[in-house]
């Protein structure tokens, strides 16, 4: 089918501003990318999977300033030993990296990887992504595989002693950053990624993660927390048998974050858990897009998305379930709830359930509330002050998103810095 | 220690009156018991005391040592002294208990101009404190009242008022929902806090929780008024007369 006329030269206008980096072995990849681009279009406000999100800042060539935030506090995940992958503005900085050996794992630059004829890379990037137009369009991922600047390829062989922490830094008011990761874990491997970080004034990432049959992998990522960025994510992840993948995303302010995940379990007994929490105020807009496809016997998904909203905040949530015919046995289980602050904060939430099998149990629920007055009344009859009783039933509501992550030290972690951000904002 | 005078109250949303004039003096050190039937307004007056929203007072006073309750927040009256069991303590998920514990005794020192408790005192007190209601480490790690048993719960109020130390304590209908022994192991936790310095007001609809815990006054509420004060003794009128009984007497 045409596109429209509107979306074709939007398209043709923006990508005539672009030029695909070298290709080296990945250039067939950025090629196929970029067709999908042109055929698809870049997404605009008519399309149904954007009905909720406005993604006209997030296409244009144009990119809207956005000041740098001072936090005044040390970066997240300080305290725990990693290895530490430094981007500033989208660009892999070696002087603030660690050296980039560790045991267990291989990771090299993509901007590397382009220079060779050979590299095991090359089965991964962009496949995923292309996996993942189908059956709903994803353009700005395809325009990130066609078009990114940096990223690194992670190979897990083993069990490497520490995480390994992707950190992006956010120094430029007008800095427009795109960047690709590849992940593969090899079978009975095990990884954490941590990332964090506001990254540039508009983001646009992509991460394609394939995990091997019995192979993990963790995913914590803090967004933020500066108040004007922009960002669009991809997460294209696919499980074999007895594979693990669980995915936790704190976000703080940003005026804009599309994250979208789309996960396929293809081996029997794999397991994907992906969780959110948010925290938005004022000028903000939240929307979690997630796809979860079981296509593998007794496999077991869960997305839990929690939203804190006020001052007129925004949250989205479109989350669907799709369980193909063969998929039995398949647990899927689905909860999208926003607190919200008061009332000119708003949430909008599009669970969907799609089940060709017919021995599944999937579960899927969305709620918005206040918070609850009886538990307030109850705190503060104790003796705590209204505010810090709200930070405690704010806290206790994002709890179930938390909790998906696996380590309790990088759990404590999180909520130490929500509980300061909600007092600094009593 | 507990001064209401002349205290009107009615519902916020609705031109319903509740209280009608209710006068109530609890000295320190004493135990007063408030009994009354269904609707006589024993429930409204201990959320009144406490500050819950959609009351609102339209005469009268209630004072703690002197101070006006009605003008303070439900956390500045818990600071003062003011402590309210609930009759339906409320299941907060994703609080643990624990925290929340050291959170108001914590919040209380500090509105009091005290200095806080280190993570170590409030542990061993708070273990010395479960132990006596035979609270167990599990209980106090699980998120407030959720999971707990009818009697959990009571004796998850009474922990907390033995860790707050209020001044003033008020009960309402502690026994509501307990089995016989479980009532006995919330009366001696009340009664292990009987002091001099400490007022209380317990409200129960029947006579058995008196048994245990042993009051000074008793009064009965009826249509938002005190209508009859006496000793112990008219808590037993009350379970073998009923209510009627009084009522017809002081109509």
């Amino acid at each position: 089918m045409a596109l429209a006329e509107a979306k074709q030269s939007a398209t043709e206008a923006r990508l005539a501003e672009m030029s695909l980096p070298e290709g080296g072995c990945l250039g067939t990849a950025r090629q196929a990318a970029l067709s999908r681009v042109q055929t698809m279009g870049l997404p605009n406000r008519r399309d149904e999977y954007w009905k909720y999100t406005r993604p006209d800042t997030l296409t244009t060539g144009d990119v809207q300033k956005a000041a740098v935030f001072e936090t005044g506090e040390a970066p997240m995940f300080d305290e725990f030993d990693r290895l530490q992958i430094v981007f500033v503005d989208g660009v892999y900085s070696a002087e603030q990296s660690d050296d980039l050996s560790l045991e267990g794992v291989q990771i090299d630059r993509i901007a590397d990887i382009c220079c060779k004829d050979i590299h095991w890379a090359k089965d991964l990037y962009g496949v995923l992504e292309a996996r993942g137009q189908s059956p709903v369009q994803r353009p700005l991922a395809a325009l990130n595989t066609a078009f990114a600047q940096d990223g690194v390829a992670i190979h897990v062989t083993g069990k490497p002693s520490k995480p390994i922490n992707f950190v992006y830094i956010h120094s430029d008011e007008a800095s427009d950053a795109i960047l690709h990761h590849v992940i593969r874990v090899e079978p009975d491997a095990e990884a954490t990624i941590l990332e964090n970080g506001p990254a540039a004034s508009r983001f646009n990432k992509c991460m394609e993660i394939d995990i091997a049959d019995t192979g993990k992998l963790h995913l914590v990522r803090a967004q933020g927390r500066d108040h004007e960025r922009r960002a669009a994510t991809h997460l294209f992840a696919r499980l074999g048998t007895e594979s693990v993948f669980k995915s936790f995303t704190l976000t703080v302010n940003g005026v804009l974050t599309r994250n979208e995940a789309v996960l396929e379990l293809l081996g029997d007994d794999a397991i994907a858990h992906i969780a959110g929490a948010c925290v938005g105020d004022g000028d903000f807009h939240h929307d979690d897009t997630v796809f979860i496809t079981h296509d593998a016997v007794n496999c077991e998904s869960r997305q839990v998305f929690k939203k804190v909203l006020r001052n007129g905040a925004t949250g989205v949530f479109q989350g669907k379930i799709l369980v193909k015919p063969d998929a039995q046995k398949t647990d899927g289980y689905q909860i999208s709830q926003s607190l919200l602050l008061d009332d000119d904060s708003q949430f909008l939430a599009k669970p969907e359930l799609e089940i060709y099998a017919d021995d599944v149990a999937c579960s899927h629920g969305s709620t918005s509330g206040a918070i609850d007055e009886e538990a307030l009344f109850y705190l503060r009859s104790r003796g705590v002050p209204a505010g810090e009783a709200t930070d405690l039933l704010t806290l206790a509501f994002l709890a179930e998103a938390v909790e998906e992550i696996e380590d309790g030290e990088i759990a404590d972690a999180i909520v130490a810095r929500l509980e300061g951000w909600l007092a600094r904002r009593r | 220690m507990l001064e209401i005078k002349n205290l009107h109250v009615k519902l916020e949303d609705e031109d319903k009156q509740i209280l009608k004039g209710l006068d109530l003096t609890v000295e320190a050190g004493k135990v007063h018991a408030i009994m009354g039937p269904n609707g006589s307004g024993k429930s409204t007056l201990s959320y009144v005391l406490s500050g819950r929203d959609g009351y609102e007072v339209t005469d009268g006073s209630a004072t703690l040592a002197g101070e006006d309750l009605l003008e303070l927040e439900p956390e500045e009256r818990a600071a003062l002294g003011v402590f309210l069991a609930f009759q339906y303590p409320v299941e907060i998920p994703g609080v643990g208990n624990m925290t929340f514990l050291r959170t108001a005794v914590n919040a209380q020192r500090k509105a009091r101009g005290e200095e806080e408790l280190s993570a170590a005192d409030f542990l061993k007190t708070i273990r010395a404190k479960a132990k006596e209601l035979k609270i167990d480490a599990d209980m106090l790690k699980r998120p407030v009242n959720v999971g707990f048993s009818g009697g959990e719960k009571k004796r998850n109020e009474i922990l907390q008022m033995a860790m707050l130390e209020p001044k003033m304590c008020i009960l309402d209908e502690t026994d509501s929902g307990l089995d016989v022994d479980a009532m006995k192991l919330v009366a001696e936790g009340v009664n292990a806090l009987r002091d001099e310095g400490r007022g209380f007001l317990v409200i129960t609809h029947y006579q058995r929780l008196l048994d245990h815990i042993k009051p000074d006054v008793v009064h009965i509420l009826a249509n938002g008024r005190i209508v009859k004060t006496g000793g112990p003794e008219l808590a037993l009128e009350v379970e073998n007369n009923g209510y009627a009984g009084i009522l017809a007497e002081v109509a």
